[in-house]
C-alpha cells in the first residue's frame, strides 16, 4: 500500500491498452531515431556494452575434478536467458574465488580420514568484460568417489545490475542458504547410503579373500608362504583398513550436528524427513537381492554386494555422479524449487525490490488497520533480518572454541550510522596461463595484494580490481571468519592487530584499460569521482587513494573474552591442518575444521555486508550512489524510470505465459507481447507473492477497464467499500471471474484470513455467503438451480448489489461521495495496470488513516461526561465525520465501515475467529444501465 | 399480483442493521426458550438442544440426551430463597423421555423415561413450584422429578397446550376438547397433591391449536377452523367468540380462486398472545387485533405473510413480530387512524357473533359501534429477511435483539447495528485501557 505511486506513475506507459488508448505512431520523419545499438529487444539504459544476458539467471557450477570448472544448469533453464553469455568461462571464475575451507584427508593425529562439515562460502563478484555480476555461494557436497570425497560447487545469482547484488546480499545469502542446506542435507543422506554400500562391498570382499587365504594355506604344505599368499595377506589387511576407514566416514556422516534449522517456513530437508523416506525403503530393502545389479547409487530396494578390486579405478575412467544422484532426487527437486522461488523473488529492477522492502517494513508497523487492503499472506512473512537473527541466537548454542576462533578477525566499525566501507582489492588467483597474459602491474598487484588479503579478508572487503581479465570480489561473507587463510600461509603468524588492518584498509584501486568498473556502496567515494575520471585514460595506473579516516572500514580489536583462548585454538587448529594433496582438492582452499557457519553471531557482526541491511532506509545515500559519476551506463542505483516498469522489462515469453492466465485479460497483452522490450526481467516480485503480484497487476489492469466501460464503477466500488456484497452474474465464467478479478482489489479484508472474495458459484445464495463473502461471481443459467439462484438473489437483495455482466446492469445503493470518483476516475490518465493498482491502494490508504482516526478518537463514541446525552455524542461524531474527515455524504458509511472491521479486528481475542458479522442497511437500491 | 403488504428497502424505523448467523442444529430449529437476561436454549428435531448468549451469539452449551425430536421445552429456574438460583430446564423428546437439564453446567440433572406417550407440552406453575406434563394423560411433578399425581388415560390424540389458571388450576386443550383439571393438595403430606378433572368444555367445533391466558380473569383458545373463544378464568364460561376469520364469503374484495384455495389450514389459529387489552391472532396468513373490551377485532392484516403465521409476539412499544412459513419476520405497528378513511371498511369483515349462528342485529350493532370507536391499523414498519424457509419461532430480547429459528437449521441474532457499534467502542477503549495503549488515543 504504501509504495512509490507518485514516482512510479512518471513510468513509461504501458503497452497493455485498448487500441482505444494507443496513440497513433507518428511518420517515420518525426520519430526519434532508435538507440543505434539496440537491437530487438534492447532499451537505451540497459548496461549496453556489459551484459550478454537479457535478464538475471542463476547458474550452478562444478569444479569438475576432470575437466574443471563446468556450468551445470541455468535457472529459468532458457538458452534465450544466457544468450551469448558464456556460461563456461563464467563458470571458471565463480569456481575461483571459493574460499570455503574444503578438505577431507588424514589429519595428523587421527588415523582415519576426517570429514569437515564445511561452511559454504559467499561471495560477490563482477566481471567487467562480461557485464555480470554475480552473487557466489559455494557449498561442497561428498562423494565416495571423487577425489577427497569432495565435490565443490556453487550456485550464482548473475545479474547484470551490481546494485542489486550489493543491496539485495543479505536477502540473496538467505535465500541461497536455504537451497545449499537442502542440497547438502540430501547429499549426506546419499552418502550415508553410498557408504553402508561400500561397507557391505568391503565385508563381502574381505570374506572371499579370507577364504581363499585360508584355502591357499591348506593348498600349501612347503612350510613357506609364496608370493601369492604373501599378496593375498596384505590385500586383506588393506581392505581391513578400508573396512574401519569407511565404518569412520559413516559414523562421521552420521553424526552431522543437526541443528535446529533457523528458518521454521522452510523444511524440505528436516532430518526427520529424511529418515522417514530412509524407513520408507526399508521393507523394500529386505527383498531378496537382484543378482547383476551393479549401480551403487541409484535407488533400487535391494543391493548385492560385489568383490572390490585391489587397485580402484583411476579418477578419470569413471563417470562422476550428476548432481542429481549426489543429492537425493527428492532434495534435489526441493533445491530447484527453492532456487526457481529464488529468481522469481529477485526479479526486476533492484528499486522495486527495494520499494516492495520498505513499505513492507513500514506496512508491518500498522498493526491495527494493515489487514484491511493488503495481501495478508505477506504480512505473515518473517522479514529475512529477523531470521538471520534468529540463527545467531540458535548459533550461540553450538558456539564451541572454534567459533570464539573465528572473533579473532578484525572487527568492523560503522561510523556514524552511515554506510560505509572501503574499497579493498582481492585479487583472486587464477591460472598461470592467465596471469602470464595479464600486465606485469597486474600480477604484481597480485602478488603485492595477497598478504593484504590473507589478512584482511576477514574485514569483509569490498574491492575491486578492474581489468579484462580479472574477476573482482566485493564482498564475502566468509571473511568475517578470520578462518580464511590457505595453508600456504598456515605458518604467517595471525594477525590480530588492528593497526595492521588499518593500514590496509583504504580504499584501493586497480585500473586497467580494458574496463573500469567501480564497485562501491561507498558514498564518501563519490567525493572524489573527478580525480577517478582522470585516472580514466591512463587507467593502467594503479591509483590507491586510500583513505581510511574517511573511508569506510575501520578495525578495531575485538572486544571478546575468548580471544586469546582462540588464538591458541587457531594455532592448534593449523597444527592440524596438514594437507595430502591427493585427498585435498585445491590448495588454495583454507581450511575449516568445523562448520562455522550458523554460528557465530560474532561472525555476523563482523561482517559488513550482512550486517548492514541494503539500508532502503536511507535513500539520500541511494541518492549519491546514484548519483556517482563514474558509471555513465547507468550503473547508479537511481531510479531510471524505465527499469521501474516491469512490464517494459518484460519479455515476450512471459507475457505470453501470464495471458494463459485465466482470468488476464488476454486482448491487452497482445500488444505488449509485441513490443520492443525486453531489457532482462519481467515483473519484480517479492517473498514468494509473485503470482500475488501478477494478480495485483493484473486486477489493476482490469479494474481499469471496468472503470473505463462501466458508467456505473462509483456505485459498484461503494458497495464494495462500504461492505455490501457485490455479485456478479453472468453466464461466461471467464467474464465474470475478470470481472471479479478487477473489483477485488477494492474490497476490504475482514480479517486476517483471505480475500473475501468468491470468484465463482453456480449454487444459489445463501445468507451465511454474504458474510463471508463481500464479492460473489455466481453464474446465471437457465436450469432449475439457475432460477432458485435468481429467486434467492432477489430474496436478499437488501443485503445485496447485483452487477449482470450480461445486460450490463447494476442494482445497487445511490452513490454521491467523493472519495470513489478519486479512487476511479474513468478520465485517468494511468494506464498501468501496476500502477493503478497503486494508486488505488494509496486512496485506501487515506480512507484507512481516517477510519483510525474515527475508530480511536475516544470522545466520538463515548460521552465526555457522564450526563452527556447520546445525542449530543452522534453529532459529534457526524461532525467529525463531516467536517474533520471532510467526508461527503455516503463516504461516512465507507469510513463508518472500515472503522467497524477495526474495532471488531482489534477486539478480537487472538484465540477465537471473529464473529461472522453481517451489517447492512435498510437503502434503497436503483438500477443503473449503460 | 399479490395482496401481501410489502414495504421498501427503506426501512427507516427498522432498527435491525445487523445479524449473526447461529449455526449448530442439523435439523429444524422450533423452539427458543428464554433462560435469563442473556441467555436462551434453541431446540428442534435434531433432539440437541443448545444454550446461547444473547448478547455475543456464543455458543455456550450442547445438550445431548434425546435421541428423537424434542417436542417440548419449558425453563423451569427456582425462585426459592433458600436454594442458590439455579437455571433448569425441562425438555420432552418423541423419544418419550422428559430430561432436566442444568444450564449453568450443562449437565444432565436427570431423566425420566415413563412415559407412554410422547409428552406434548410442559407447564411449570412457578406458584406451586410443580411442573405438568401433558402427553396422553396429565403428570404432576416436582422439583426433583417425584411423580405427585396423574390423570388417568385421557384421549388418545392427547393434550397439546396447557395453561395455568387462577386457584390451582389448569386448563388442557385435547383435541377438541377443554378440560379443566384442579390440583388439590392432599392432607397427609406436605409434598402431595392430587389431580381432579373439573370440567369439560366443548365449544370448539374442531381441534384447539392454541391456548393463552391473558390475565387472571381471563383466556383464550383458537381453534383449527379459526374460532376464537374468550373464556373466563375463573368459572370457565364463555365471554365472547368470533369464528368466521375464515369466512371469505362476506369479503367483497377476495378473489373467487382465492376462495377455491381456500384449505381449513389458512384458517386456522397457529398463535395467540396478548397484552392486557388485546388478543392478537395469528390466523391463516393473517393477524387480528382482538379487543376484549370492545369485544371485537379492532384491527387486522388478512394477509400479512405470503404463507401461514406461526408466531407472533407484542412488544411494549405497540409493535407487533411475526414470523411465518414463508421465511421473513414482519414487524407491524399499530396505529390509531387519524380519521375515517374515505371508503369504509368492509363491516362483514369480521363481525361479531354471540352464540351460535350469524344474528343480523348483532351485525348491525357491531357496525354500528365501529363507527363510533376509533379506528384502528397495523402498519408494516419493517421486514427482515433472512432465513431461507420457515422461520418457527422467535424470541424477543429487547435491547439485546431478536433470535429468529427455522427450518433451515439455522438461528439468526438479529441487533440493533447502532447499539453494537457503539458497544464495541466501549469494548475497544477497554481493551485499549486495559493494554495500556491509551497513548495512542491522545
Amino acid at each position: 500500500m504504501i509504495s512509490a505511486p507518485d514516482v512510479v506513475a512518471f513510468t513509461r506507459e504501458e503497452e497493455l491498452e485498448d487500441d482505444l488508448y494507443r496513440e497513433p505512431p507518428l511518420p517515420e520523419e518525426y520519430s526519434v531515431p532508435l538507440f543505434p545499438f539496440a537491437g530487438q529487444g534492447a532499451n537505451p539504459w540497459a548496461k549496453v556494452a556489459g551484459s550478454k544476458f537479457t535478464r538475471d539467471f542463476i547458474l550452478i557450477s562444478e569444479f569438475s575434478e576432470q575437466v574443471g570448472p563446468q556450468p551445470l544448469l541455468t535457472i529459468p533453464d532458457d538458452a534465450k536467458v544466457s544468450g551469448t553469455f558464456d556460461l563456461n568461462y563464467f563458470s571458471l571464475r565463480i569456481m575461483s574465488v571459493d574460499y570455503q575451507a574444503s578438505f577431507v584427508g588424514h589429519p595428523p593425529g587421527s588415523a582415519y580420514p576426517k570429514l569437515n562439515f564445511v561452511e559454504d562460502s559467499k561471495v560477490v563478484l563482477g566481471d567487467s568484460k562480461e557485464g555480470a555480476f554475480a552473487y557466489v555461494h559455494h557449498l561442497t557436497l561428498y562423494d565416495l568417489e571423487a577425489r577427497g570425497f569432495v565435490r565443490p560447487f556453487c550456485m550464482a545469482y548473475i545479474s547484470a545490475d551490481e546494485h542489486k547484488i550489493m543491496q539485495q546480499f543479505q536477502e540473496l545469502s538467505t535465500e541461497f542458504s536455504k537451497a545449499s542446506e537442502c542440497l547438502k542435507t540430501g547429499n549426506r543422506k546419499a552418502f550415508a547410503n553410498e557408504l553402508e554400500k561400500k561397507l557391505k562391498d568391503l565385508d563381502y570382499t574381505r570374506t572371499v579373500l579370507h577364504s581363499e587365504t585360508e584355502q591357499q594355506k591348506k593348498a600349501n604344505d612347503k612350510g613357506y608362504y609364496t608370493t601369492q599368499a604373501i599378496e593375498k595377506a596384505n590385500e586383506l589387511a588393506s581392505v581391513e583398513k578400508s573396512i574401519i576407514e569407511h565404518q569412520d566416514l559413516l559414523r562421521q556422516i552420521r553424526s552431522y550436528p543437526y541443528r535446529k534449522l533457523k528458518d521454521s517456513e522452510f523444511h524440505p530437508y528436516e532430518p526427520e524427513c529424511a529418515l522417514d523416506r530412509a524407513d520408507d525403503q526399508d521393507p523394500t530393502a529386505s527383498n531378496p537381492a537382484e543378482p547383476g545389479e551393479t549401480h551403487l547409487y541409484t535407488h533400487v530396494p535391494s543391493y548385492t554386494p560385489k568383490l572390490i578390486k585391489a587397485k580402484s579405478a583411476k579418477c578419470f575412467d569413471k563417470k562422476l555422479k550428476t548432481l542429481e544422484e549426489l543429492c537425493d532426487v527428492y532434495f534435489f527437486s526441493q533445491t530447484l524449487d527453492q532456487l526457481h522461488h529464488i529468481e522469481r523473488t529477485f526479479r526486476g529492477d533492484v528499486c522495486y525490490l527495494l520499494t516492495e522492502q520498505i513499505s513492507r517494513a513500514l506496512l508491518k508497523q500498522q498493526s491495527v488497520t494493515n489487514f484491511l487492503f493488503e495481501d495478508v499472506s505477506f504480512l505473515d512473512e518473517k522479514p529475512p533480518e529477523k531470521q538471520y537473527r534468529g540463527c545467531q541466537g540458535l548459533g550461540q548454542d553450538v558456539v564451541d572454541e572454534k567459533c570464539l576462533e573465528e572473533s579473532l578477525g578484525p572487527k568492523v566499525v560503522i561510523s556514524l550510522g552511515s554506510y560505509k566501507s572501503s574499497v579493498e582489492c582481492v585479487p583472486i588467483k587464477m591460472e598461470q596461463e592467465m596471469e602470464d597474459s595479464e600486465e606485469p602491474k597486474m600480477s604484481e598487484s597480485v602478488t603485492s595484494e595477497q598478504q593484504e588479503n590473507l589478512d584482511y579478508l576477514d574485514a569483509d572487503i569490498k574491492g575491486s580490481i578492474s581489468s579484462g581479465e580479472s574477476i573482482e570480489v566485493l564482498g564475502t561473507e566468509k571473511s568475517g571468519s578470520g578462518l580464511t587463510k590457505s595453508e600456504s600461509q598456515a605458518s604467517l603468524p595471525v594477525s590480530a592487530s588492528p593497526q595492521a588492518g588499518r593500514s590496509k584498509a583504504g580504499s584501493r584501486r586497480t585500473v586497467s584499460e580494458d574496463s573500469i568498473e567501480v564497485l562501491s556502496t561507498c558514498p564518501s567515494e563519490s567525493l572524489i569521482p573527478e580525480d577517478f575520471k582522470a585516472s580514466y585514460p591512463s587507467a593502467i595506473n594503479e591509483e590507491p587513494y586510500a583513505d581510511d579516516d574517511e573511508g569506510g572500514l575501520r578495525f578495531a580489536p575485538r572486544l571478546n573474552p575468548g580471544v586469546h583462548d582462540g588464538q591458541d585454538d587457531v594455532s592448534k587448529q593449523e597444527s592440524l591442518v596438514q594437507v595430502d594433496a591427493a585427498c585435498c582438492i585445491g590448495k588454495e582452499s583454507p581450511s575449516f575444521p568445523e562448520p562455522l557457519g550458523e554460528l557465530g553471531q560474532k561472525a555476523c557482526e563482523e561482517d559488513g555486508v550482512v550486517r548492514i541491511p541494503p539500508q532502503p532506509y536511507r535513500p539520500q545515500e541511494q541518492g549519491l550512489r546514484g548519483g556517482f559519476p563514474s558509471q555513465p551506463d547507468g550503473l547508479s542505483g537511481g531510479l531510471l524510470p524505465c527499469e521501474l516498469d516491469p512490464r517494459y522489462l518484460t519479455g515476450g515469453r512471459e507475457v505470453s505465459k501470464s495471458s494463459l492466465d485465466e482470468c488476464s485479460d488476454s486482448t491487452s497483452y497482445i500488444s505488449s507481447a509485441a513490443s520492443t522490450c525486453s531489457d532482462r526481467t519481467p515483473s519484480p516480485a517479492r517473498g514468494g507473492c509473485a503470482a500475488g503480484d501478477r494478480h495485483r497487476k493484473r486486477a489493476g489492469q482490469n479494474a481499469l477497464r471496468f472503470i473505463r466501460q462501466y458508467p456505473f464503477a462509483h456505485p459498484a466500488i461503494y458497495s464494495l467499500l462500504s461492505g455490501r456484497t457485490l455479485v456478479v452474474l453472468g453466464e461466461d465464467e471467464a467474464m465474470v471471474k475478470k470481472l471479479v478479478t478487477a473489483l477485488s482489489i477494492f474490497v476490504p479484508n475482514c480479517g486476517a484470513y483471505a480475500k473475501p472474495v468468491k470468484h465463482w458459484v453456480t449454487s444459489a445464495l445463501h445468507l451465511v455467503d454474504f458474510q463471508k463473502w463481500k464479492l460473489i461471481g455466481l453464474q446465471r443459467a437457465v436450469s432449475p438451480a439457475g432460477v432458485n439462484a435468481l429467486h434467492a438473489l432477489s430474496r436478499y437483495s437488501r443485503y445485496l448489489s447485483v452487477l449482470d455482466a450480461d445486460s450490463k446492469t447494476l442494482r445497487c445503493p445511490l452513490y454521491k461521495g467523493t472519495v470513489v470518483a478519486r479512487l476511479a476516475d474513468h478520465r485517468t490518465q494511468i494506464k498501468r495496470g501496476s500502477t493503478y493498482y497503486m494508486h488505488v491502494q494509496s486512496i485506501l490508504t487515506q480512507l484507512c488513516s481516517k477510519a483510525f482516526l474515527f475508530t480511536f478518537c475516544h470522545h466520538l463514541h463515548l460521552p465526555i461526561s457522564e450526563r452527556e446525552p447520546e445525542e449530543s455524542v452522534v453529532s459529534r461524531r457526524m461532525n467529525f465525520l463531516k467536517l474533520q474527515l471532510g467526508l461527503a455524504n455516503e463516504d461516512v458509511k465507507i469510513v463508518q465501515y472500515l472503522a467497524e472491521l477495526l474495532k471488531l479486528h482489534y477486539i478480537q481475542e487472538p484465540g477465537q475467529g471473529g464473529s461472522p458479522l453481517l451489517r447492512f442497511d435498510y437503502v434503497p437500491s436503483f438500477l443503473y444501465k449503460i | 399480483k399479490s395482496s401481501v403488504q410489502t414495504i421498501g428497502e427503506e426501512q427507516i424505523q427498522n432498527p435491525y442493521t445487523e445479524l449473526l448467523v447461529l449455526k449448530g442444529h442439523q435439523d429444524i430449529v422450533r423452539f427458543l426458550v428464554q433462560i435469563d437476561d442473556c441467555r436462551f436454549a434453541s431446540a428442534g428435531d435434531d433432539g440437541i438442544i443448545f444454550l446461547w448468549n444473547a448478547q455475543t451469539g456464543e455458543k455456550l452449551c450442547e445438550l445431548h440426551g434425546h435421541t428423537h425430536k424434542i417436542t417440548a421445552i419449558a425453563p423451569f429456574s427456582s425462585s426459592d430463597v433458600t436454594e442458590e438460583k439455579t437455571d433448569l430446564i425441562i425438555t420432552a423428546s418423541a423419544d418419550r423421555t422428559v430430561i432436566v437439564w442444568d444450564c449453568t453446567s450443562g449437565r444432565r440433572v436427570q431423566k425420566v423415561s415413563c412415559f407412554h406417550s410422547t409428552v406434548k407440552c410442559l407447564t411449570v406453575l412457578q406458584r406451586l413450584n410443580v411442573w405438568l406434563s401433558g402427553g396422553s394423560d396429565l403428570c404432576v411433578w416436582n422439583r426433583k422429578l417425584d411423580l405427585l399425581c396423574k390423570t388417568s388415560h385421557l384421549t388418545d390424540a392427547g393434550i397439546s397446550a396447557l395453561v395455568e389458571l387462577p386457584k390451582n388450576c389448569v386448563a388442557a386443550a385435547a383435541g377438541k376438547e377443554l378440560i379443566i383439571f384442579r390440583l388439590i393438595a392432599s392432607n397427609n403430606g406436605s409434598e402431595g397433591w392430587s389431580i381432579l378433572e373439573v370440567k369439560h368444555l366443548v365449544d370448539h367445533q374442531d381441534n384447539i391449536s392454541s391456548l393463552v391466558s391473558v390475565n387472571d380473569l381471563t383466556f383464550v383458545t383458537g381453534s383449527h377452523v379459526g374460532e376464537l373463544i374468550v373464556w373466563d378464568a375463573l368459572d370457565w364460561t364463555k365471554q365472547a367468540s368470533e369464528c368466521n376469520f375464515w369466512d371469505s364469503s362476506v369479503h367483497p374484495d377476495v378473489q373467487p380462486e382465492i376462495k377455491l384455495c381456500q384449505s381449513p389450514h389458512e384458517t386456522s389459529v397457529q398463535h395467540l398472545t396478548s397484552d392486557e387489552e388485546c388478543v392478537f391472532a395469528a390466523v391463516g396468513k393473517g393477524i387480528y387485533v382482538y379487543n376484549l373490551q370492545m369485544k371485537r377485532v379492532i384491527a387486522c392484516q388478512r394477509t400479512a405473510h405470503d404463507s401461514s403465521v406461526l408466531h407472533i409476539e407484542k412488544l411494549p412499544n405497540r409493535q407487533l413480530i411475526s414470523c411465518s412459513e414463508d421465511g421473513s419476520v414482519r414487524i407491524w405497528e399499530l396505529r390509531e387512524r387519524q380519521q375515517l378513511p374515505a371508503e369504509p371498511i368492509p363491516t362483514g369483515f369480521f363481525n361479531m357473533w354471540g352464540f351460535g349462528r350469524a344474528n343480523k342485529q348483532a351485525n348491525q350493532a357491531a357496525k354500528k359501534m365501529q363507527e363510533n370507536t376509533p379506528m384502528y391499523f397495523l402498519e408494516l414498519v419493517g421486514d427482515l429477511i433472512g432465513h431461507s424457509s420457515a422461520v418457527q419461532m422467535f424470541l424477543y430480547f429487547g435491547e439485546l435483539g431478536l433470535a429468529t429459528c427455522s427450518a433451515d437449521h439455522l438461528i439468526i441474532l438479529w441487533k440493533d447495528g447502532e447499539r453494537e457499534s457503539s458497544l464495541r467502542s466501549l469494548t475497544l477503549f477497554k481493551k485499549l485501557a486495559q493494554n495500556g495503549d491509551m497513548q495512542l488515543k491522545l
